[in-house]
């Protein structure tokens, strides 16, 4: 087995000709295409593609949400074969729980993790929902908070507990400009402190040249890895340098120049 | 406050106007007995104690039978959820026991456990349970898969993810399961009350058998408030407040 694992630096997350296939009413839906994938220990990987591409499926599967048809995912070396708080998933949609209120949602990773003692988990809580900016709504119930803030609060949940690696799933989607742009920040700024393994879904070029060491580009469905970009800006990036825009621009031209020959397909 | 005053001036003026048509003959005095004829039935029943004997009696059966139900039914609930064995087979059982209104097993327990305490047992759990049962089976079953990757993505496993994840998640359904269930036993337990002789205690329903036997109506409506506001008591102090919880938290209110 262990000639399989790539030598050199150990991959922290490894898909391995992964391929997945869903059953839709009356057709098959073919999600993931043969997709490989090594993201380094410490690296932060942005997945970009077209709606539909399958790039929740992947995230599903890395997370061990989800199985792949064929082909396998390696989280340290090792096969993965379900859930684990290792890999953290931050889901598309929210996802807080109803019956908990602002802060207890913070805390329900927090208090799965042993080493922890009561004092710390509050003080680790308070922390991330002053960075989400909810520091004023600890005691909350989840519905009354608005789409953004649910999503900051998700975000607060998905960072607290720590984990080795993170995958998210267009977290930003329903945010203001503006907080996005400060979480931007404060992302990269966790990031560097905690250099933890992150796996980001954007539809978003910007974003993705933002925040990325690499962005990788999915085709239209069925799933497969189309281009690789290595982004090599110094950081804290700034969304709006002129520098990040240009590899933005690129990574728009390429995810046109691929959609265009599934386009061509439709109309015909 | 207002809401209050606005309760208290509606039931004093139907107390009013049914005193002046039992006094000026327009209902016939045999029949119907006069509001101040019964509260002197309630405050004498309560002074010589067989009010609140017969209170605390049927309290305690319904009480006991009621817990039983609940412990019963919502480990039942869960298997039925979790294991589709369960699910074909419990499952359709409690369906098929909760169509039946409790009191049916009335001749069967009373052969089963004579006219004891353990046959008022039998019929108060029959009463609560299915609805119960049920519904944490279908409170389970409407947990939205979401939550429960969320958890297991944060490291929930098994049994945390049951209580800490699943459970909360159905807290509206079983509520409102237990609310039925107390219904269901609340009636069930008043037929059986009524309708069989328990040597080992004299319950409300006893005393309405006999305010009847005597036909001392004053009696029998005297004991009919009393179960109102027993069953008033118990959604107002322990229903509402849950339920006034579940709305705030789900953001469900209207
Ligand atoms: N559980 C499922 N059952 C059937 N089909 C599914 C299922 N999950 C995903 N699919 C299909 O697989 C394809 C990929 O879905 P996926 O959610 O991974 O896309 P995505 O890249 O995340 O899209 P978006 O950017 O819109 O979120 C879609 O065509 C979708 O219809
Ligand atoms: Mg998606």
């Amino acid at each position: 087995m262990n000639e399989e694992i790539p030598t050199g630096s150990p991959a922290k997350v490894a898909v391995e000709d992964v391929s997945k296939t869903f059953r839709a009413r009356h057709d098959l839906v073919q999600a993931l295409d043969h997709v490989s994938l090594q993201v380094r220990e410490g690296e932060f990987v942005c997945l970009v593609g077209p709606s539909g591409c399958g790039k929740t499926t992947l995230l599903n599967i890395i997370a061990g949400l989800d199985t792949p048809d064929s082909g396998r995912v390696l989280a340290d070396g090792k096969p993965v074969t379900g859930a684990g708080s290792d890999r953290l998933v931050m889901f598309q949609e929210p996802a807080l729980f109803p019956w908990l209120d602002v802060r207890s949602n913070v805390l329900f990773g927090l208090n799965l993790k042993p080493n922890l003692g009561k004092a710390e988990r509050l003080e680790v809580a308070q922390y991330y929902l002053q960075l989400v900016g909810l520091e004023k709504f600890l005691h909350a119930n989840v519905h009354e908070l608005s789409g953004g803030m649910k999503q900051r609060l998700a975000l607060a949940r998905a960072l607290a507990p720590n984990p080795r690696v993170l995958l998210m799933d267009e977290p930003f989607g329903s945010l203001d400009a503006l907080t996005r742009d400060q979480l931007y920040g404060d992302l990269q700024s966790i990031w560097a402190q905690r250099r933890r393994t992150v796996v980001f879904v954007t539809h978003n070029a910007r974003e993705a040249a933002c925040l990325g060491d690499r962005v990788v580009l999915f085709s239209p469905r069925p799933g497969r890895i189309q281009e690789q970009f290595e982004i090599r800006l110094a950081r804290p990036r700034d969304i709006n340098s002129v520098e990040l825009a240009s590899h933005a621009t690129e990574i728009t031209r390429a995810l046109k120049r691929h959609l265009k020959p599934e386009l061509r397909e439709v109309a015909e | 406050m207002k809401r209050a005053t606005a309760a208290f001036l509606f039931f004093a003026l139907l107390a009013v106007l049914w005193e002046v048509l039992v006094r000026t003959g327009v209902w016939p005095h045999m029949l119907v007995p006069a509001p101040s004829e019964v509260l002197r039935y309630l405050v004498d029943a309560v002074a010589d104690g067989t009010l609140p004997g017969a209170m605390a009696v049927t309290l305690k059966r319904l009480v006991l039978g009621y817990v039983a139900g609940f412990a019963l039914g919502l480990p039942l609930g869960l298997l039925i959820a979790r294991f589709k064995f369960f699910a074909d087979t419990l499952g359709l059982m409690a369906l098929g026991l909760q169509a039946l209104p409790s009191i049916c097993w009335a001749p069967l327990a009373l052969l089963w456990f004579g006219q004891t305490e353990a046959a008022m047992f039998f019929i108060v759990i029959m009463g609560s349970v299915w609805s119960i049962t049920l519904a944490t089976d279908a409170g389970v079953r409407h947990v939205p898969p979401i939550y429960v990757r969320a958890a297991q993505t944060m490291g929930s496993r098994g049994l945390h993810t049951w209580s800490h994840v699943i459970l909360p998640a159905a807290l509206p359904f079983i509520v409102s399961g237990m609310k039925q269930g107390w219904a269901f036993a609340w009636r069930s337990l008043m037929a059986a009350e009524i309708y069989i002789t328990i040597l080992t205690g004299f319950g409300l329903g006893h005393l309405l058998h006999y305010g009847r036997e005597l036909h001392a109506m004053d009696a029998v409506l005297g004991i009919i408030l009393v179960i109102i506001g027993i069953g008033l008591l118990t959604d107002k102090l322990l229903f509402s407040p849950v339920e006034r919880f579940i709305h705030r938290r789900w953001g469900t209110a209207r």
